[in-house]
């Protein structure tokens, strides 16, 4: 064997990459970027464990007049309001999101400057679109 | 562990295709680069992209219910229920279902694969979610032609 590659030492010297714990996540600072990823896996993650309740209201939506004054009965309570904002936030992070990786997909934007203002925007809309639907939610307007 | 990738000269595909050894990346040891050895199942290209068609598929219907729902304004029983009454309507919204759950399934079982380490558990949490799924897609087509 002669002496490994140059890259190979290299390698050495610096600390061996890994996988970190969901626990350590708070003690990492996150760029932009990596907040939008992390929370379009939280999201969808809720989507899919909603989908019963969301299925649920769905049903009763559809089913009946008496059903769907029921639904409105339901979705009168402050903590069916709660969670529901929480959907809307999961459903809104996620699409925008979403359509933000299909561009990367297609290459647009991904230099680095461009992936963090994009990343931002994904924010920046998916925020206050949730506030927007908490105002009627809530009874404000 | 040992790491991905094998030793120089070893790989399978440089003595198929009878490559001198030395102009063989380096890379090929980290098991990265093109002649990485190719492991696996093979079926996270197509995964992949169904993940971003089933995407299109539902950001297409979510932001056309939307439209057509700040278009009409009407949020009685008749006017929701009237929108989902039609055959086609039932249809297309049952391809935008089967579409959720296809893309549910493959963004659950990487969520599963990631973070479940125990071979037992993880393939408990597959399996339910799979017939989780199945039991959604039944309970959405009973929703949708109850109209």
């Amino acid at each position: 064997m002669s002496t490994p590659p140059t890259h190979a030492l290299a390698a050495r010297n610096r600390r061996q990459f890994r996988n970190i714990h969901v626990t350590q996540i708070v003690r990492y600072r996150l760029p932009p970027s990596g907040w939008v990823s992390i929370l379009h896996r939280v999201s969808g993650a809720a989507l899919f464990l909603l989908l019963p309740l969301l299925l649920w209201l769905f049903d009763l939506s559809l089913m009946s007049e008496l059903s769907f004054a029921r639904l409105q009965e339901a979705a009168s309570h402050g903590f069916v309001k709660l969670v529901l904002l929480g959907a809307i936030w999961a459903f809104l992070h996620h699409l925008v999101a979403g359509v933000r990786y299909l561009l990367l997909d297609l290459q647009v934007g991904i230099d680095k400057r461009a992936a963090r203002k994009s990343a931002i925007a994904v924010l920046a809309i998916s925020l206050p679109l949730t506030l927007l639907a908490a105002l009627p939610l809530f009874g404000v307007v | 562990m040992s790491p991905p990738g094998r030793p120089k000269g070893e790989s399978p595909s440089a003595q198929r295709e009878g490559s001198p050894v030395s102009t063989r990346s380096q890379m090929d040891t980290q098991g990265i680069g093109v002649g990485r050895l190719v492991v696996g199942a093979h079926y996270g290209l197509s995964n992949y992209l169904l993940q971003r068609l089933t995407a299109v598929v539902l950001a297409v219907y979510v932001l056309l219910l939307g439209g057509v729902l700040l278009f009409t304004r009407d949020l009685s029983y008749v006017g929701w229920a009237g929108l989902f009454a039609p055959l086609w309507m039932k249809v297309v919204s049952l391809i935008a279902m089967a579409a959720l759950l296809y893309h549910a399934w493959i963004g659950v079982k990487d969520i599963w694969m990631d973070y479940v380490k125990h071979t037992g558990v993880r393939l408990a949490l597959l399996t339910l979610t799979v017939l989780w799924l199945l039991f959604c897609a039944v309970w959405s087509v009973q929703i949708l032609w109850r109209v």
